[in-house]
Order: C-alpha cells, then structure tokens, then sequence
C-alpha cells in the first residue's frame, strides 16, 4: 500500500471521523424534516456561527486535557475577557477593535498563566487550580461589574459586524475560529513542543526522565488555554454585545464535553484540537436540532449527557481493542 | 558527606510524633482553628452575628453541602470525584415535586427520591469501575444526563405547595437555640460516616485504594465493590439533601442547586481531603463547609456584597491546597540530608 492510500485509510478509520459522520448525520436528519435547517439563510447562518465560539475555547481546553490536565476556569475567563472588552469599548469609544482581539487575547493569556503557574509549581492538581480560579475569576468579574450591563449601543458597530456578519457566506466568527483551529491543530502535529505535549499527557514521569520540560510545556498549555478564551471573550461581545457578569457561566463543561465528545481523552495523551472542534459543532448543533427533529428541547441537556457518556465508553472499548491488538502482533513478532 | 558516620542510628519511633502533634499539627486542625477564629472574629466585630437567626441562616444554608460531603469525602479519599451531584439534587427535587404533585405523601416521595439517587449513583458507579472509566468523565456525563432529565420532566416550570407540616419541619429550630431540627438528622449521619470511615475496615479500605489500588486489591480489599457501594452513598445522599432543598425552599423546579457540585467540593478540599486520595478526615471536612458557609455570612452582615464571596472561596481553596505542597516541600527540605545520605 502506497502511503497516500494508507494515509486517507487512516483518516477514514480515525476517531474524528466517527464525530464528523455523527454530525453530518444530525444535519441531515434535521434538513430532511425541515430544509430550513441548512437552506435558509439563517438557517446556515446559525448552523456554522452558533458553535464557533466553543471551537476556540475547546481547542484550548483540549490542548490542556491532553496533557493530563483540565481547565475548569474557561468560562470565568471568558466573562471577564468579555467585560474587559466591553469596558474598553465604554471608556474609549474610538479604539480600534484589532487592538481590542489583541488585548484580550494577552489579557487571558496572563489568567492562563496565573492557572499554569499554581498548576506547575504548586504540584496540585489542576482540577483543584482551577475549581479555585473559576471561582476566583468570576467572583473578580462580579465585584467589577456589579448589576452593571454594557449594552448594544456601547458597542462599536465594526466591531458587531465582525460578531454577525459573514464573507462568502461563511460567518467571520467561523472564519476566526477555523483560522485558530487550523494553525493549533498544525502545531500540535507537526511542532516538537506540539509532540511533547502529548508525551507528557500519556505518561508524565516518563516524559520528565526523557528530559521532557514537563512544566514549562504544561504552563504554556494553561497559557494558550487562557488565550482562548480571552479571545473567545472578545468575540463573545462582537457576537452578543450584551454582557453582565454572568457571560460564559458554565462554558467550562461545554468545553470539557465538546473535547471527550471530540475524542481526546480525559486522561490525556491522546485526541485531536480537531477532534474536540467537531465535538463542539456536533454538541451546539444537536441543541438546535432535537426541536427540528419532534424532541421538546427541554430534553437537550440529557441527550448531551448521554452522548458524553457514549463517547467516553466507546473511546474507552477502541483503546482496549487497540492495545490488545498491539499485544498480540507483538507475540507474533516474539 | 563526613558527618554521616557520626549519626547516630536512629529507630521509626524517633522519626515518629507523639501522639498530640499527630492530633494538633494537622490540616484539619488548621482548618478548625481557622473557622473558630473566624465565628469568634465575625462574633465580635459583627453585633448582628452571634444571634439565633443567623445562626438558622447559616445552617440551613450550608446543611445540603454539609449532608453531600460527608460521601464526596470518602468519594474522594478513594481517588475518585462525583460532579454530578448538584443534578442529582435537582433531578430528586423534581422527582418529589412530580410524585407529590400526584397525590404521594411526602415521606414516600421522599424514599422515592432517594432510590432514583441511589440508582443514579450505581450508574456512575458502574461506568467507572466496569468501564475503568475515569471517574471525572463519566461524572461531567451524568451531570449534564440527571440535570437534563430533571430539566426535561419538569420543563422550566416550578412544581409548589407541598404539605406544610413537612415544609415547616425543615425550617423548624429546637426550642429557642436557633439551630435547625434538621441538624439532628445530620447529626446522625455524621455519626454513622464517622464510624464507617474511620472505625471500621470498610473505612480503612478507603484509605487503602485511595493510596494504591493495585496494593488494597492484593491485600483482599474488595475495591470495585467499595467503590460502587460509595457512588450509591453519594446518589443516595444527594437525593436526600434534594428532599430539604425542595421542602426548604418549598419549590421543585429542574435548575435547583445548579452548580451545587463545584461547592462541595470546593469545602471538601478545603476541609483537608486530597484531591489524589488517600488522605482526608470528616472533621476537617465538616469544619471546611462550615468555614465557608460562616465567612460568606459573616461578610454578608458586614455589607460585603454576597459575590465577593467567591473570590474569597476561590483563595481560600487555592491557598489551602498550595498551602499543603509548601508544607511538604519545606519538609522535604529538611529531611533531605537524611535520605541523600541513604541513597548514596
């Protein structure tokens, strides 16, 4: 077998391939009970911009998951990154919104590394960080803003038509996040540290005898993480423009789902930014489909539930198979 | 490296602490300590604090995160974490909402309740140790599963007017000291965890597979079955602190006690359980729920507005699990020559 064949048989026989056929499948279903659902305008429209802003913020969430560990704090970050944003726009009308995507991309950044730093050097889990940090931050973005609201009209206009608008017909916000996805999946693929990462998530102390910079490769997961979602914050207030204090409440478990759904798994070393991205499309499109489909959306979140579920066991019985595979050409060898 | 040979050879016991040490100088101590400075503190400076009221206030408010702990604890001690419990405290609001909305008594509503928590946690239990699932990702599942079935049976409507000698009942003080009746209950329970964790081998069981699985299983120490049997415990307790919710607050609707998870374990943590297993003890666990039940009251009272408190929770949790790695770091300072010495 020639590599190119082999190389498209192994993306066919990939774990992101099953979440792509589930999606495709969800959009199908839904389109033939109502061709709205892809056809009409808006109805494209919502199909790519409504998950866009999770793919950023999964695409940092995985990274950190794949080195073994796990960010709770995203959705306090992207509240305060988005007050933050709203707030500039308040105070100084005339900024330009590309230097607003710059200061909230380093402003999470810095959130990022105040969780990367606790995590690297206080030895704790990062579960425990970041429990810290979501409370944290949060308590910190509601002491700053208070019952205060920013509002549509404080908004730039160029800045919202970056939020709702689309080029060629695809939403810029989809742009952005396929642009961020496609540089993180590049990275992680092809870059030493990229590699390293997911050395350390498979088998930490291995990769530290190896010589492996365990902790300056976790903090700067935790950075781009932080990142993420500082930019996701920013584009949460192009998109919305209405923010309080509770923006991005309870993003972190959309996040974490949108990435095991996605097939990077929990105890890390293994999974894809790509992987967690379609698990982000196929979870906020699943939100929008079971009304289409005749399923009262009350009922969303238990299907989300029972998908995590899923995924986890499937991803759990691959790897069994896998390894006794692995096994047994190894006997075959010996 | 010339004064080794002049050391003299010590035995275990002089390594060891008299037994007062061991009892004073622990994590738990410190964070008892802690919650008696804050309530003698808050006490003082806030005229307001030391009365009945708040004391009901207080108490009533931290007794579903006081009830919860006492199973996330040993949850936790083996090594493993249940975040879905919040849901199940909604799901077993709206299982008595429903049930008594149809004509059930609240007591078999109740039992009710509390067999769907008990079911609920055998799930989790079951995905984690048939599966060898992770105990974080099977739990984030069902916590958007329970939530979203509590959700979808009740819609986003609220379910009221349960029987009021029940509802009373939970809001009921013993004689004229302003602590809930309810604290009775949790009494007990106490009494019967403290027993099962610390006094009996099922107890030190948990230790041992929070320590090492690989070791409790060689040493006969049944760890699958432990492990489900505490999911069941944690379901089943869930349940039962979403029968006082529902009747506290007189309402069941399917967003009760949202988030509810993050809290408990924040204060199980504080209390001085590792997040790694193996270690942990209930009155430090007890003290740390009501370390952060009393301080957001105490702030409250002094016109702190009630989200600051989140801040202040998030420190404290961060602080008290840096806190014990600088502590383990500054010993492992100064026993450092010893075992260099041993190992070269």
């Amino acid at each position: 077998m020639n590599s190119a064949a082999s190389r498209v048989l192994g993306v066919l026989r990939s774990r992101e391939m099953g979440i792509l056929l589930a999606f495709v499948l969800v959009v199908v279903v839904s389109t033939i009970k109502n061709p709205g659902f892809v056809f009409s305008k808006d109805g494209w429209h919502d199909l790519l911009i409504t998950p866009s802003i999770l793919v950023v913020v999964a695409v940092g969430q995985a990274i950190v998951i794949i080195t073994r560990n796990v960010d709770l704090s995203v959705g306090s970050m992207l509240g305060l990154s988005a007050y933050l944003a709203g707030t500039i726009f308040v105070k100084y009308p005339s900024i330009p919104w590309q230097l607003v995507f710059l200061i909230g991309l380093a402003f999470g950044a810095l959130l990022g590394l105040i969780n990367g730093a606790l995590v690297g050097y206080g030895r704790v889990p990062a579960m425990v960080i970041t429990l810290g940090t979501l409370y944290a931050y949060r308590g910190i973005n509601v002491a700053w803003t208070g019952s205060n609201r920013i509002n549509a009209d404080q908004i730039p206009r160029g800045l919202q038509s970056i939020g709702n608008n689309s080029i060629l017909g695809i939403p810029i916000l989809t742009i952005i996040a396929m642009v961020v996805l496609l540089v993180a999946a590049w990275y992680m693929r092809n870059m030493r540290s990229g590699r390293e990462m997911y050395a350390i998530g498979s088998e930490p102390d291995a990769a530290e005898l190896y010589g492996l910079a365990k902790r300056r490769r976790v903090i700067s997961a935790f950075v781009v993480s932080g990142a993420m979602s500082g930019l996701a914050g920013v584009l949460y207030t192009a998109r919305y423009a209405t923010i309080n204090s509770q923006a991005g409440f309870g993003f972190e478990l959309d996040a974490i789902g949108a990435a095991v759904i996605g097939g990077v798994a929990i105890v890390g070393g293994s999974g894809t930014v790509v992987g967690a991205a379609i698990g982000a499309f196929l979870l906020y499109t699943i939100n929008r489909a079971l009304p289409v489909i005749g399923i009262p959306d009350f009922w969303q979140k238990a299907v989300v539930g029972a998908m995590i579920l899923g995924a986890i066991v499937l991803d759990r019985v691959l790897a069994v198979r896998q390894s006794r595979k692995l096994r047994e050409t190894k006997e075959v060898a010996a | 490296m010339s004064t080794v040979s002049t050391e003299v050879v010590k035995t275990y016991s002089d390594y060891g602490r008299p037994l007062w040490r061991r009892i004073l100088f622990t994590r738990e101590m410190a964070i008892v300590v802690l919650l008696i400075v804050v309530l003698v503190v808050a006490s003082i400076q806030l005229p307001r604090f030391a009365t009945a009221i708040t004391v009901t206030n207080l108490l009533l408010d931290v007794t579903p995160i006081l009830l919860i702990s006492l199973t996330m604890a040993p949850v936790m001690i083996t090594g493993d974490i249940d975040l879905s419990v919040g849901s199940m405290v909604g799901l077993s609001s709206v299982v008595v909402g429903l049930l008594t909305h149809s004509g059930w008594s609240i007591p078999s509503a109740g039992l009710v309740a509390i067999l769907v928590g008990a079911v609920g946690g055998m799930v989790n239990g079951l995905l984690v140790t048939r599966f060898g699932l992770p105990a974080l990702a099977v739990t984030i599942g069902t916590l958007a599963l329970y939530r979203g079935m509590a959700i979808g049976l009740l819609g986003t409507t609220a379910i009221t007017g349960f029987d009021r000698t029940w509802t009373q009942l939970a809001k009921s003080k013993i004689g004229d000291t302003g602590i809930p009746s309810v604290m009775i209950l949790f009494l007990i329970l106490l009494a019967i965890f403290v027993v099962l964790l610390h006094f009996t081998s099922f107890g030190r069981g948990v230790y041992a597979i929070g320590l090492s699985k690989d070791a409790a299983a060689f040493s006969g120490i049944h760890v699958a079955r432990t492990r489900v049997i505490l999911f069941i415990l944690s379901g089943a307790m869930s349940a039962l602190a979403g029968v006082f919710y529902t009747l506290r607050f007189t309402t069941a609707r399917g967003d009760n006690a949202t988030g509810l998870e993050l809290a408990v374990i924040a204060a199980v943590v504080l209390g001085g359980v590792s997040v790694f297993g193996g270690r942990g003890a209930l009155h430090g666990v007890v003290a740390g729920v009501l370390l952060i039940g009393a301080l957001s009251n105490a702030l409250r009272l002094a016109g702190v507005t009630s989200d600051v408190i989140n801040i202040i929770t998030g420190v404290l949790l961060v602080l008290s699990v840096i806190a014990g790695s600088l502590m383990q770091w500054i010993q492992s300072r100064r026993v450092r020559p010893v075992t260099t010495t041993a190992s070269a």
